[in-house]
Order: C-alpha cells, then sequence, then structure tokens
C-alpha cells in the first residue's frame, strides 16, 4: 500500500495556515486595497533570465496582444504560460485605472524544488499606485510585523550587507575580484560560473555568506539592488556612485519571503531588458521568452507610479509556524501533487 | 558517456569524479528569487568514503559513476563477511561490514540484494526497498490501541531494533522501508 496519498502537513499545520491567510487579507482589506483576481493562464510570461515558466500545450488560444511578428522568432503564437507571477496582468489593471489591489495567487516555477521551493507556490502580490520604494518597504514590515510578530523589519542596502559579510563593493568589483573573494572565503564555487558572470558571483556570495545572516533576529529589508538585477524594477543614480535597482527584498531567519519593485515605467527600457535577457537566456542553454506583451500597451498608454511587491505565502506560513520545509504547511507538494 | 543534468540530481545518485565513483549523499537546491540556481550537493567517495562538498548550477551536468549493479542472493555472514552469491553467474563475493553497512539491519538469508562493482570489485550493497522481517522480542502492546503516532522499539529476526506502533506483538512480520527504516504496516505470512 502506497501511503503518499496523504497530506505531508499536519491537520492542525494546515489549519493555522487557513488563520495566517485570514490574518493577511484583514490586513490588507483594512488599508484598502481591493483584492483581485488576473489568468493564471495567459500568453504572456515574465521573461526573466532565471525563471522558467511552463508552457501549457493543447487547446486553441486566440493570441492577440503578444502575436509575435518575428518571422525568426522560435516561439509559437499559440504558446501559453502558466504564471510565474501575476505581475503583467495586475499591471495592466495599474495603467487602466485601479487603485490599490492584492491577490493572492497561484504560481508555477519550473524546475524548483526543494525544502523552500515546490514549482507550484502561493503568491501574494500587492500594488500601491502613487507610492515609492519606501512605502513599499514600511507597508512589507508593517505586514511581517503583523503575521510574524518579530517587530518591524530593519533596513540594509545591498552594499552595506556585502561590505559587512564579505568585504567586497557589488556595484564596482568585477567578476574576478568576486570569484577571487569566493575563494578566499572558502566558498564552494560551481567550475561553469564564467568570471564575466558578475551577477552569478554575486548571487553566490549572497546565498553563501550573506543570507543566512539576514533576519536572524529581527526581520530584515535588503534595498538597493545591483542595476544588473533590476528585473521589472527602474534604476536610480546617486551623484558620484554607481546605479542601483530600486529593488528590495524581505528576510526572515536567512529565508527570503518577499521582492519588492519601484516598478519600471519605461516601454523602451523594458524592451531592451527583454533583449538583454533572451540573449542571456540562449548563452545559458534556454529557451527565448515572447518580448512582446500586453503589458507594453498598458505601459505606453501609461502606467502610473507605483511600487509592487510579491511575497512567497507558503514560506511566511512556514515561518509563522516556525516549522523547517514548505511540505509541512502545504497538503500535497510537488512529488505527492 | 552517460551523464546526469542538475534536474536530475537526487540522493542516491551514483557519479564519477575525478576517476572515482561517487554516491550524491546530499542535494540541497537554494535560489535567490530572481537569481541563479545552485546545487549544494555532498558527494561521498565508494571507495575511500572521504566526502566533498561540490556546487552545481542549473544546467551543469556530471559523469554517471562507471559501475556495474547485479542482483545477488544474500548467503550468509562470516565474522566481519558478508557473503553473497550473482543469481546468474553463481560467483561469489565478499563485503566488509563497512561496506554493508546499515544494511545488515535487513539482510536475510536468500534476500536479493542489489551490488555496486566497480572493476569487478563490490564496493557496496542495497537491500530491497521494503522487507518483512519478524518480530522477536518488545513489549506487551496495550489491547486496542491501534494509534500508529506512539512507537516501541521492537527487535527483529535479523538482531536490529525499529520503532513499531504500540500494537505490534512478538511473532508478528512487519514491512520495514529499508531507505528510511520506517515501519509500513504489519503482514499475513
Amino acid at each position: 500500500m502506497s501511503r503518499d496519498f496523504r497530506p505531508t502537513a499536519s491537520w492542525s499545520n494546515l489549519q493555522r495556515r487557513a488563520e495566517l491567510l485570514r490574518r493577511l487579507r484583514a490586513f490588507f482589506d483594512r488599508r484598502g486595497f481591493l483584492e483581485v483576481e488576473t489568468p493564471i493562464l495567459s500568453a504572456d510570461t515574465v521573461v526573466d533570465r532565471h525563471l522558467d515558466p511552463f508552457r501549457v500545450v493543447g487547446g486553441q488560444w486566440p493570441v492577440v496582444g503578444s502575436e509575435n511578428t518575428n518571422p525568426q522568432s522560435p516561439i509559437p503564437n499559440s504558446s501559453v504560460w502558466l504564471q510565474t507571477s501575476p505581475e503583467f496582468t495586475m499591471k495592466r489593471m495599474l495603467a487602466a485605472g485601479a487603485g490599490r489591489i492584492y491577490q493572492v495567487a497561484r504560481v508555477f516555477r519550473q524546475d524548483e524544488i526543494g525544502p523552500l521551493h515546490n514549482p507550484e507556490f502561493t503568491l501574494v502580490e500587492w500594488y500601491q499606485p502613487g507610492d515609492g520604494l519606501d512605502a513599499g518597504m514600511q507597508l512589507t514590515s508593517d505586514l511581517c510585523e503583523e503575521t510574524l510578530r518579530r517587530g518591524p523589519a530593519d533596513r540594509v542596502t545591498y552594499a552595506e550587507a556585502f561590505d559587512r559579510c564579505v568585504g567586497v563593493d557589488p556595484h564596482t568589483s568585477d567578476g574576478r575580484q568576486l570569484a577571487e573573494t569566493a575563494q578566499k572565503l572558502g566558498v564552494a564555487s560551481p567550475e561553469s560560473l564564467s568570471l564575466d558572470d558578475r551577477d552569478g558571483w554575486l548571487d553566490l556570495l549572497l546565498v553563501e555568506r550573506i543570507q543566512p545572516h539576514l533576519g536572524v533576529g529581527r526581520p530584515v529589508l535588503l534595498y538597493d539592488y545591483p542595476a544588473s538585477q533590476a528585473a521589472l524594477a527602474r534604476t536610480r543614480q546617486d551623484a558620484g556612485r554607481p546605479p542601483v535597482a530600486e529593488r528590495f527584498e524581505l528576510y526572515a531567519n536567512g529565508v527570503e519571503l518577499a521582492n519588492g519593485y519601484h516598478e519600471l515605467l519605461d516601454p523602451s527600457e523594458l524592451r531592451a531588458r527583454n533583449v538583454r535577457v533572451n540573449a542571456q537566456r540562449v548563452a545559458d542553454g534556454k529557451e527565448m521568452l515572447p518580448e512582446e506583451s500586453r503589458l507594453l500597451a498598458a505601459m505606453e498608454s501609461g502606467l502610473p507610479t507605483s511600487v509592487g511587491v510579491a511575497l512567497g505565502f507558503d514560506r511566511l506560513a512556514m515561518l509563522a509556524l516556525g516549522v523547517k520545509t514548505i511540505a509541512e504547511v502545504v497538503a500535497f507538494p510537488f512529488d505527492r501533487a | 558517456m552517460a551523464s546526469y543534468n542538475t534536474s536530475e540530481f537526487r540522493k542516491g545518485l551514483k557519479v564519477q569524479l575525478d576517476g572515482d565513483p561517487y554516491i550524491m549523499i546530499e542535494c540541497n537546491f537554494v535560489k535567490p528569487g530572481k537569481g541563479q540556481a545552485l546545487y549544494k550537493c555532498k558527494l561521498r567517495n565508494l571507495l575511500r568514503g572521504t566526502v566533498l562538498d561540490r556546487t552545481y548550477k542549473s544546467g551543469d551536468s556530471i559523469d554517471a559513476a562507471e559501475i556495474d549493479e547485479i542482483q545477488a542472493q544474500y548467503l550468509y555472514r562470516q565474522g566481519d563477511h558478508f557473503v553473497f552469491m550473482d543469481n546468474e553467474s553463481y560467483e561469489q563475493y565478499e563485503l566488509t561490514a563497512e561496506q554493508v553497512a546499515d544494511a545488515w539491519k535487513y539482510l536475510k538469508e536468500s534476500m536479493v540484494c542489489s551490488i555496486i562493482l566497480h572493476d569487478g570489485q563490490p564496493i557496496s550493497i542495497t537491500p530491497p526497498n521494503h522487507v518483512v522481517l519478524r518480530v522477536e522480542y518488545c513489549e506487551p502492546g496495550a489491547k486496542g490501541n491501534t494509534a500508529t503516532n506512539v512507537t516501541k522499539p521492537c527487535k527483529v529476526d535479523t538482531g536490529a531494533e525499529f520503532p513499531c506502533p504500540a500494537f505490534v506483538n512478538i511473532g508478528d512480520l512487519i514491512k520495514i522501508d529499508s531507505r528510511t527504516g520506517e515501519y509500513l504496516e504489519r503482514v499475513k505470512e
């Protein structure tokens, strides 16, 4: 008799997870956010070097907005994707005049399996039109305080964290300097990590030597990322300093919980980033993702200034319940799905 | 040569590094939300027992170990050695207690196990995933207690002890998962 029909999470953990979700919804409702639902299956998908969406085949799909006009493109017109986050559709709502909105969405990311990863997971995503980085971090801290009850989050810049934990400047060091730092600190490095891949080395140092310390006491908001890791955030350049991405992440107990952007508004900049990301994906041996999308149309019509945040609800539940794996807070993880 | 991609990485994978066979004993997936996925692995050298830490990024691959796997039945134990016989060639193989490791807990006469050979020499054995063992001694169970979350130690016919539910009695046949040592169920003769 196979026993893997059973849930991996205990019934009491599932009850506490449901209670946490009620508290989270009440938090947003009190602050005047409208709960929305947007498509999880879409013709568009976020174009990110390290996010691999599931492509869905079969069925008829009327592709209009993201019809690709490039005959050389390897992406068939009829491709649809399970969303890696509801970002595009929620921003389309903002461009159409929505106020503060939030969504509790199921999202999907290929090959992300581990104690802190499940290929299907629950993302809480919200947008604060009119707000900037500071207000986004404030609300994230408030939500964290209300759900984890471990005080407001401290703020540390990406550069301060690197300076303190590994002693390098993440904005000015080149790949070779970062690789030497990793070697000096005894970090096991992938042989295939090239010296040109600055962001790859930054990720390695972050994961190995910085992240374990983040949010060990009070939660931490890490902000002002390298401009090369802006993704969908705008960049800013202070006098005499290298440019930074107006992006932040929330950490508690060394676990990454949320990612926020002061949203990029310029469609031509997004087009340029999509082209760059696809070139990197091809170099990494991955498939290209569609560069055109209805989000670009929304940005062309005018996206309001806003800050947007995505929070991993399964991990929040994990920390709130004091357990170490996602399998303890979801009924059926991927290997039992 | 066969190789394994990072998406196939898992505990128990046998790979070849610098000419030696290794078994993956740990594989931790770590990934910053927007960053490079990394697989932090611990690999044990199947010949020497030494352990290596290696980190791979998604898309990397490792060669499969140059080993053969045969099915052999367990014959007997002689001092510090365990003797097995290849079911097809009838050739006998001796493994040391160190090579057998925890598998002794499951070994019963004529049980068919898989043996890994490197250059024709046995280096490790794996018992079947589920093995049936007879309980030789345990404290008496409370009548009517069918709870599976309270356990007591039960000594079985191989000499090993396993935690079992309170309702298990002396003489019962129990099924154990040899990969985890976990009690699965009582079985009939």
